[in-house]
């Protein structure tokens, strides 16, 4: 461990010094003016219950190493993951958007392309994340209503017709079907003669934190952790510059989770899935550098840029520490960032603008490497283009009119930055220890202790909103009579199913059935022992016409399902 | 006077279930008796849960923009168990037109984000008085 140095108040008298003025202050300036004014609360706490003090000074730092502090680009990446950040380019500024067929979905990010984005993202619709066919019974009403509805690699081609693959980098939002769909990725890009170690992109595929917090889950944990695994050996030796797997912090936090649950939760995932792998006889040096992560940025300014700051650091520690990593690549996180969905009204929807601002302006000042914007009309809908069109300018006035990307973490070395950095810092490896302790992140989720934990803290949030100690303007303060201006919200194409189920038919019938047959059989045995990858057959089969609801159901046979007791 | 029954659902294939749960809570801590399905039901899976744990009010949480799908077929279903007067309400995020839509259908109340505990209580104890003793 790195020796504690004083920091930045060079001698240890000049500490003293400063220790006994906050003290004198305290009892003089401060008291003189609470017995004029009360301060408006006896206690500050920030969104997720860390105590603030009145200020911070030099003193309250003074126990952080330097070196924990560090340089942009270098460990423990407190700073950065890059030593120039966006003075090299910006984040990405990647929408996501998914609705209707292929076609629909890949006419917005047409648009999207056109207004300056600079990253896909694909959201897909629930039968396609839950692994249904457009046209099982459970499908019914969903296809393409929140999402792009996918079962076939024809529906895949639909959707990026058009769009140069080793240009543009795309992400997947999709998790117990995720390898289904990298499988058709590959395919497609196959097909079109693209080098797969050129393909940048990232497929979310995060299973574990479905059975805390977003609950999209097909199979029990074991053999979903086991295609997560397969996914990451997979793309670390076929696709080198691909992220298999992007561990999520947004929908812990979504789900209600306070912001320390979001993180160090997340880190929990990680060490489950970095563990299932090294299982496998790959070292970390040979996959780590390629995991990425996402989290949210909620409404606390300086409490979300401080968690992020900490998660960087903790994942430098964790990686080094406790897996052994011997290159830097393996030790830095580079997370997307999307703005707290759960924090938009429906009242007063225009002022979601203003959230979503200030929250994408923390993102960037805690260094995301990509953003989504969430949509003013999101508390009705999926966004429409007008609203996505606010979102990325958002981002581009931040990017482009504020200056914040010319000086890298701008806040660090700020006293109250850096100290909640470090309560962070401290809080999640407490928790993680907690974790170890009780036997572990899955034992955990079984148990549903993770679950208890969203639920209390979505709970108490609710009280809070509902006495007013949690303000929501709109909502519980600056209500105003009256309607809010008219909104257009993104309307449901009824033809969605039918074009699409005539697609899926048309896959299926023109399969060549015996080959198809084979394939599937192949399936079987690969599932059934787990020291083989799915990926290979999976690929296969994708190819010859499988539709994602031939494979998932013939999978359910082997593996069963997964249903959760509720906690609440 | 008899606690009122509840019976909360998640219906189709959504996974939002944050808003549920605080609903099912809020009940509970209430004095009202409770009973949550869990995710990923079928409109008969509830209603026949609903009609078996014979609930004054039977509350679907959809976050997945499918309520103008669900509801007709959980009415249709409660007709043909000859629950017709059970109370639904609904509750997550939707838009205003289907809002109203619903309420036409039969919908007794449409409970949307960021209602209070104290909202939600008081909503289902009117709606039980108004419906009077069964």
């Amino acid at each position: 461990m790195n020796k504690p140095t004083d920091f930045p108040t060079g001698s240890s008298d000049d500490l003293g010094a400063l220790r006994q003025e906050v003290k004198d202050w305290e009892a003089n300036e401060v008291a003189a003016f609470i017995r004029k004014q009360e301060e408006r609360k006896e206690a500050f706490f920030t969104a997720g219950d860390f105590p603030v003090k009145r200020t911070y000074t030099a003193a309250d730092i003074a126990d952080t190493p330097i070196s924990d502090i560090g340089l942009p680009g270098r460990y423990p990446f407190t700073r950065g993951p890059y030593p120039t950040m966006y003075r090299s380019r910006n984040w990405t500024m990647r929408q996501i958007a998914g609705f209707g067929t292929g076609e629909d979905t890949n006419q917005r990010f047409q648009y999207l392309i056109a207004q300056g984005q600079t990253g896909l993202s694909t959201d897909f619709d629930m039968p396609t994340l839950m692994g249904y066919d457009s046209d099982h019974p459970m499908s019914e009403g969903e296809v393409g209503r929140e999402g792009v509805a996918v079962d076939t690699l024809a529906d895949m081609e639909a959707l990026f017709d058009g769009i140069d693959l080793e240009k543009n980098s795309v992400s997947l939002t999709i998790n117990p079907s995720a390898w289904i769909l990298l499988a058709m990725y590959i395919v497609l890009a196959q097909k079109r003669g693209y080098d797969l170690h050129k393909l940048s992109g990232t497929i979310q595929a995060d299973i574990l934190k479905e059975y805390m917090a977003q609950k999209e889950y097909i199979f029990p944990i074991a053999p979903s952790v086991r295609i997560c695994r397969d996914c990451i050996t997979y793309c670390a030796q076929h696709m080198k510059r691909y992220n298999p797997i992007n561990i999520s912090g947004y929908h812990i936090s979504e789900a209600g989770g306070s912001p320390i649950h979001e993180v160090a939760f997340t880190l929990a995932n990680l060490i489950v899935y970095v563990e299932e792998v090294t299982k496998t006889g790959m070292h970390v040096d040979e996959f780590a550098s390629r995991l990425s992560f996402f989290f949210v940025c909620g409404s606390d300014f300086f409490e979300e840029i401080a968690k992020l700051r900490a998660v960087r650091r903790c994942y430098a520690k964790i990686m080094k520490e406790r897996f052994g990593a011997k290159n830097p690549d393996s030790m830095r996180l580079r997370f997307h960032c999307q703005t707290a969905a759960a924090s938009l009204t429906k009242p007063q929807y225009q002022v979601n603008v203003v959230r979503t601002a200030l929250q994408a302006m923390a993102a960037t000042l805690a260094g995301c490497q990509s953003l989504h914007t969430n949509g003013y009309d999101e508390a009705f809908s999926i966004p429409t283009e007008e609203a996505m069109k606010m979102s990325l300018r958002t981002q581009q006035v931040i990017a482009e009119e504020t200056n914040i990307t010319q000086v890298i973490d701008p806040l660090g070395g700020s006293y109250y930055v850096e100290a909640m950095t470090n309560e962070y810092e401290k809080k999640i490896f407490e928790i993680l220890a907690d974790v170890d302790a009780r036997g572990g992140t899955i034992k955990l989720i079984e148990d549903g202790w993770f679950q208890r934990h969203l639920a209390d803290f979505a709970y108490e949030t609710v009280l809070r909103k509902q006495s007013g100690e949690k303000p929501v303007i709109g909502v519980n303060c600056f209500l105003e009579e009256g309607s809010d201006p008219d909104i257009h919200v993104h309307p449901y194409d009824q033809s969605t199913a039918d074009r699409q189920i005539a697609r899926t038919r048309r896959v299926r019938a023109e399969r060549d059935p015996v080959k198809f047959a084979q394939l599937l059989e192949k399936l079987v045995e690969v599932a059934k022992d787990d020291q083989q990858n799915i990926m290979p057959i999976t690929i296969e089969l994708v190819r010859a016409g499988a539709t994602m609801g031939d494979i998932v159901e013939t999978l359910k046979k082997i593996w069963g399902t997964y249903r959760e007791t509720p906690v609440y | 006077m008899e606690p009122i029954r509840v019976l909360l659902a998640k219906v189709g294939l959504d996974g939002h279930d944050r808003g549920v749960k605080v609903v099912a809570r809020t009940l509970r801590d209430a004095g009202m008796d409770v009973i949550y399905s869990g995710l990923h039901r079928t409109p008969a899976e509830v209603v026949t849960a609903a009609v078996q744990e014979d609930v004054d009010v039977l509350g679907v949480s959809l976050l997945s923009g499918v309520q103008l799908t669900v509801f007709p077929k959980i009415f249709a279903l409660l007709e043909e168990h000859g629950a017709r007067d059970m109370i639904v309400i609904a509750g997550g995020v939707m838009p205003d037109e289907d809002v109203v839509e619903l309420k036409k259908m039969g919908v007794a109340e449409v409970l949307l984000q960021d209602t209070t505990p104290d909202k939600i209580v008081a909503t289902l104890k009117r709606l039980v008085t108004e419906r009077g003793a069964r």
